[in-house]
């Protein structure tokens, strides 16, 4: 079976640009919540809280390529030419039908949407509609970006998973190599933060409200003071290549996917359930060809709601019982949605590689309810070949990677 | 409006819209090689013409003999000449 390395990736995250940044933020196990005044203007919506990125400078990419792209394209340009320049891929072969492109968002540009139909109803009409619009908001719009703005023609996927869809992003990339079917992929999720995300959450009494006053404590994973998400924005791209390929032409290898499930949870489109993650993650674990005990650490979704995360811990405390580190990064970076696969991907593997293990952020008494799994306080420290990286969205998705580190193949 | 005028108001929506530089704005700049244009824009650049100038133009003919910057200023003032005598 084919192979599939990491060798690129890239960050916009709320800590800012560059993986560099996302690495010092989790790392120094500093919060991006930030209080957002303009949440106040909001009817109905509790939550004033919200994980942005910083002020991303965009100017230096061409008029012509960013007239077509929302901030949540922008964000994927931005992360995907970090990852590709760390991966280096042969620019000569990026024509040749064989690197694609899996970049997803949770929901089309609400920013570009909100302008255009504050505008246009006024008088229902269409004479200022400019061209730009539908490539702004057409369902593939970010992963499109992406493959215009570097002249990657391979496969298009623009999968659409809300929480999961970054994890889904490259596990479907992964799979798309696997396969045969492509060489190269540029993969991850997007996400741009827009009000009626957090008034989603608030809608169904999971947005956090009670920190209001006191951002960088309001995202509390597996908390037992946690009241919910606290909504975030960026992107996390990661290049994926065909193992032997990347030996062949020198390039570093960062490390490993080893196996991906993807499941759908029908008995519910909201309502998260402990024994549809564990299947997902029993499968990915079997598509790896390991076990449990040979995981050295899980990256939980754990977004902070009450549901969530009880069905999160019980699940893993079913594989793994209290034998396996498990962190979320919710904490520091508040729930970056469609990012978060990419995002905390990303991190991921830079704990390994640094030997080291971030703990959950806010989390001083774990929930009784969430208890059973080694959910750890204070940095870790040792060897660890094998994650497993979480992401579970409304709509019933599940999903999982496992990832190995560079050291250990 | 002062012809002067409308040319005035034609290259500040033009440089706004496609962040074009001041120094790009002459008469014999040609809108596709010099501009950087291409057919999206002029889509776009309609709609903000009409926007501006409070003319409607999407559906003129003679839209398609516009070559250069000058072009543009003359057809504008034309129309805008055009829907003052109506």
């Amino acid at each position: 079976m084919r192979r599939v390395a990491i060798t690129g990736m890239g960050a916009i995250s709320p800590f800012g640009r560059g993986v560099a940044e996302l690495v010092s933020g989790l790392a120094e196990n500093r919060s991006a919540v930030k209080y957002l005044d303009r949440l106040a203007d909001y009817e109905g919506l509790r939550t004033r809280v919200a994980a942005l990125v910083p002020g991303v400078e965009d100017r230096d990419i061409a008029r012509s390529k960013r007239r077509s792209m929302s901030r949540q394209s922008i964000f994927a340009v931005l992360a995907a030419r970090e990852a590709l320049g760390q991966a280096a891929l042969p620019e000569s072969q990026f024509a040749g039908g064989r690197y694609g492109v899996a970049v997803g968002t949770t929901i089309s540009s609400l920013d570009t949407c909100e302008n255009f139909f504050a505008d246009h109803l006024l008088d229902k009409s269409f004479l200022r509609m400019k061209t730009s619009l539908f490539f702004k908001t057409m369902n593939h719009s970010a992963a499109t970006n992406v493959a215009q703005y570097f002249g990657l023609n391979g496969r298009l996927l623009a999968p659409a998973a809300a929480c999961a869809t970054g994890c889904q992003a490259v596990g479907y990339a992964y799979e798309m190599i696997v396969s045969g079917a492509q060489d190269a992929m540029v993969c991850g999720g997007t996400e741009e933060f827009h009000p009626l995300s957090a008034a989603t959450f608030n809608l169904m009494n999971a947005a956090s409200f009670r920190y209001n006053e006191k951002p960088e404590q309001a995202s509390r994973p597996f908390d037992s003071k946690r009241d919910g998400v606290v909504c975030g924005e960026g992107a996390g791209i990661l290049v994926l290549e065909e193992f032997d390929t990347a030996v062949k032409r020198g390039a570093k290898i960062l490390a490993e996917i080893i196996g991906f499930a993807t499941l759908t949870e029908t008995g519910s489109i909201a309502e998260p359930s402990s024994g549809a993650m564990q299947q997902c993650m029993l499968e990915a674990l079997a598509q790896a060809g390991v076990k449990p005990e040979d995981i050295d650490y899980v990256n939980a979704h754990a977004t902070a709601t009450e549901k969530g995360d009880i069905a999160e811990a019980q699940a893993l405390a079913g594989i793994f019982a209290d034998k396996v580190p498990v962190s979320s990064f919710k904490g520091h970076l508040g729930h970056t949605l469609a990012a978060s696969g990419g995002l905390e991907t990303i991190a991921t593997l830079k704990m390994m590689q640094r030997g080291e293990l971030w703990p959950t952020r806010n989390l001083d008494e774990v929930d009784p309810q969430c208890v059973g799994p080694d959910i750890f306080s204070g940095i870790r420290r040792g060897d660890f070949k094998l994650a497993l990286k979480n992401n579970f969205a409304l709509g019933g998705v599940n999903c999982c990677l496992i990832v190995k580190s560079a050291a250990n193949f | 409006m002062t012809d002067g005028e409308i040319i005035s108001l034609v290259n500040d929506s033009l440089i706004e819209e496609f962040e074009l530089e001041d120094s790009v704005m002459v008469p014999e700049a040609e809108i596709f090689t010099d501009l950087g244009l291409d057919s999206l824009d002029i889509v776009d650049m309609v709609v903000v013409l009409e926007g501006a100038l409070k003319i409607k133009i999407r559906d003129d003919a003679g839209l398609r003999e516009i070559r250069t910057l000058g072009d543009i200023h003359r057809f504008v003032i034309a129309k805008r000449g055009a829907a003052a005598a109506e």
